[in-house]
């Protein structure tokens, strides 16, 4: 089971009201997770309700905040955000990287895994092929590469020169095309997803197909009445997952766009804006907590629409 | 195989022209012109580093005869330190990071699959919702923090986090783990009058392996491919990561020596590739058992 399901588990289950045990490893229990408790204190809640506090101040890095702490100016950093149109650019590249790039990289995925799950012979090759860009994809090694394969003398262009193309424009350098260079990065590393999808795959007793081809049910059938139902909790899993790392993505457009966001601030990431508000230019840390905990509020609200819409298409057995 | 076996023939029966056989080949070609497509950068990128600098951008093929090993040669040395420099930095901080996480994942990870206390559920749904946190929100204190203990331009902010459990997707896959296994070796221990210390260590331990060199393998390709964290922290060219150390080329790119570039670029997957090879089991399982990457 996901950490999802586990969580979703765990709330049905308390809704129903039937966790009442004994605790008797008490001392052991809080030894073993003192490291846990220590890691969750000081790098996840202190910091969080600290870049709350700063997002509500102007913040500059080359202060000390203990001796010196950063004046209050209330709602100020969100409002310079929501009337700067650079943030707007970057909110906007980033969502249309999100909504495009996870939905048609997770198609591809379920294709190629059921694809495969049909018995396919050589399928540990096919499977070691596909999953190894996935593994290299986050790397800046891939990202240069990138950058040369899509460059206006590149690989991809080349190609078009063998199918008469003879004067393609460089994809990198065009604000038209940029982003979708690094969505096209991003479908690459379908690799992972599919494995995934392979496992649960494994996981749906052969009888079903047995059954319904018995009944004379077609394959494209089984496969919106067998295979989508039993499989719709990983792929929901998976939809939540990567649209939250989705919109965390920094390596990729720093590297492409040589850490400008260019052409045009066309690849100006969430996540490469704000650190360049915050760690490049003016260290306007102030602003730079505003963005991060707005990009909290956005991700929330992206996965309770996403549990939302689940209960149309997500199809639990229990 | 049973299900494909009996599948096929009504498959057969509709379609009469096409023969099972048939249709196997066509999957074939459609699969290893897929594969080409897939891999074929990377063969390009690596058939580049060999070649001479005015040579890389003319022909696209990957057949090719003259190649030269002068990019290895030059690449290494272009940029501040010796390449060898950045891959010993990224090295130091893999292996510390895989030691952290081994350490602190499982300590925390027994805990929440086999101890009973008071507040466990709520701490596992902490620990598992950290899994969804954008490390964004904790950014600009965690700097600040670094920047006031003096931990700027050391490895320690990179490696510290990993022996606190902060990794809480290793810790997910190990409780995963620990819970299949079997109660009976527990209830045996106990009777044995074993503390949970040496139920912890003596038998939880060495039945985790293969979660372990999950956790490892993971770790390693994290924390070497990691740039966000380097170009943050490591300002200074002696501390420089493999990652960091490669956009050095990008930046200094009026010189614009491609074949350098590449060559070093392929130097830095070289370890994700050997990781591939031989870790390839243990990274599908991982997946397998819990459902995310």
């Amino acid at each position: 089971m996901s950490s999802l399901g586990e969580l979703r588990t765990m709330a049905s289950q308390r809704r129903r009201g039937h966790i009442k045990e004994k605790h008797p490893d008490n001392l052991a229990g809080y030894l073993f997770l003192t490291p846990w408790f220590l890691g969750i204190l000081v790098f996840c809640f202190v910091p969080m309700l600290a870049s709350l506090f700063l997002s509500f101040t102007k913040y500059n890095l080359l202060r000390n905040p203990l001796q010196n702490p950063p004046p209050w100016i209330g709602l100020t950093n969100y409002i310079n955000m929501f009337h700067d149109p650079t943030f707007w650019m970057s909110f906007k590249v980033t969502v249309l990287y999100v909504v495009v790039g996870v939905p048609v990289q997770l198609a591809f995925a379920l294709a190629l895994a059921v694809f495969l799950n049909h018995g396919v012979r050589g399928l540990t090759i096919y499977r070691a092929i596909f999953y190894l860009p996935s593994l290299m994809g986050g790397s800046v090694a891939i990202a240069i590469l990138w950058r040369q394969v899509f460059g206006k003398t590149g690989l991809f262009n080349s190609l078009l020169g063998l199918f008469g193309w003879d004067n393609p424009p460089g994809w990198i350098g065009n604000p038209n095309y940029a982003l979708w260079t690094i969505v096209l990065l991003h479908i690459w590393t379908f690799g992972s997803p599919m494995v995934i999808f392979l496992a649960g795959l494994r996981q749906i007793p052969d009888m079903y197909y047995e059954a319904a081809t018995v009944d004379g049910a077609s394959r494209v059938k089984q496969f919106f009445h067998i295979t989508m139902p039993l499989l719709s909790p990983i792929i929901f899993f998976n939809l939540v997952l990567q649209i939250i790392f989705a919109c965390q993505t920094f390596t990729q457009a720093y590297v492409v766009s040589g850490g400008t966001g260019g052409p045009g601030n066309s690849t100006l990431f969430y996540t490469l804006y704000l650190y360049q508000i915050g760690f490049l230019n003016n260290f306007q840390m102030g602003y730079a907590s505003a963005m991060a905990w707005f990009l909290l509020l956005v991700i929330a609200a992206f996965t309770a629409l996403n549990f939302v819409l689940s209960k149309y298409w997500v199809f639990y057995d229990d | 195989m049973t299900s494909l076996d009996t599948a096929a023939a009504p498959q057969a029966r509709r379609h009469p022209t096409v023969k099972p056989h048939a249709m196997g080949i066509v999957k074939h070609v459609l699969l290893i012109a897929g594969s080409i497509a897939m891999v074929y950068p990377l063969l390009w990128l690596v058939v580049s580093s060999f070649k001479p600098n005015d040579m890389i951008f003319k022909d696209l093929s990957i057949f090719t005869r003259d190649l030269t090993l002068q990019n290895y040669v030059s690449g290494w040395t272009s940029l501040q330190n010796p390449f060898g420099t950045y891959i010993l930095n990224s090295l130091v901080i893999a292996v510390l990071c895989i030691i952290g996480n081994l350490i602190s994942c499982s300590l925390a990870a027994y805990a929440f699959a086999r101890l009973k206390f008071v507040g466990r559920n709520v701490y596992f749904a902490i620990m598992l919702m950290t899994i969804m946190l954008p490390f964004q929100v904790v950014l600009v204190p965690q700097f600040t923090i670094y920047r006031l203990l003096g931990w700027i331009n050391t490895i320690l902010p990179l490696v510290v986090p990993k022996f606190l459990a902060t990794d809480a997707f290793f810790v997910f896959l190990m409780v995963q783990f620990i819970r299949a296994l079997p109660k009976e070796i527990y209830e045996a221990g106990q009777i044995d009058g074993a503390n949970q210390f040496t139920l912890f260590s003596r038998i939880t331990l060495p039945l985790m392996v293969p979660a372990l060199a999950t956790t490892s393998i993971f770790t390693f390709i994290w924390t070497w491919s990691d740039f966000f964290g380097p170009l943050l922290y490591l300002r200074i060219p002696d501390m420089f990561t493999v990652s960091v150390a490669l956009k050095g080329f990008l930046d200094s790119q009026s010189t614009s020596d491609y074949g350098a570039m590449f060559a070093m670029s392929v130097v830095s997957l070289v370890p994700l590739f050997i990781v591939f090879m031989f870790g390839q089991k243990y990274l599908i399982k991982g997946f397998a058992t819990t459902g995310i990457k």
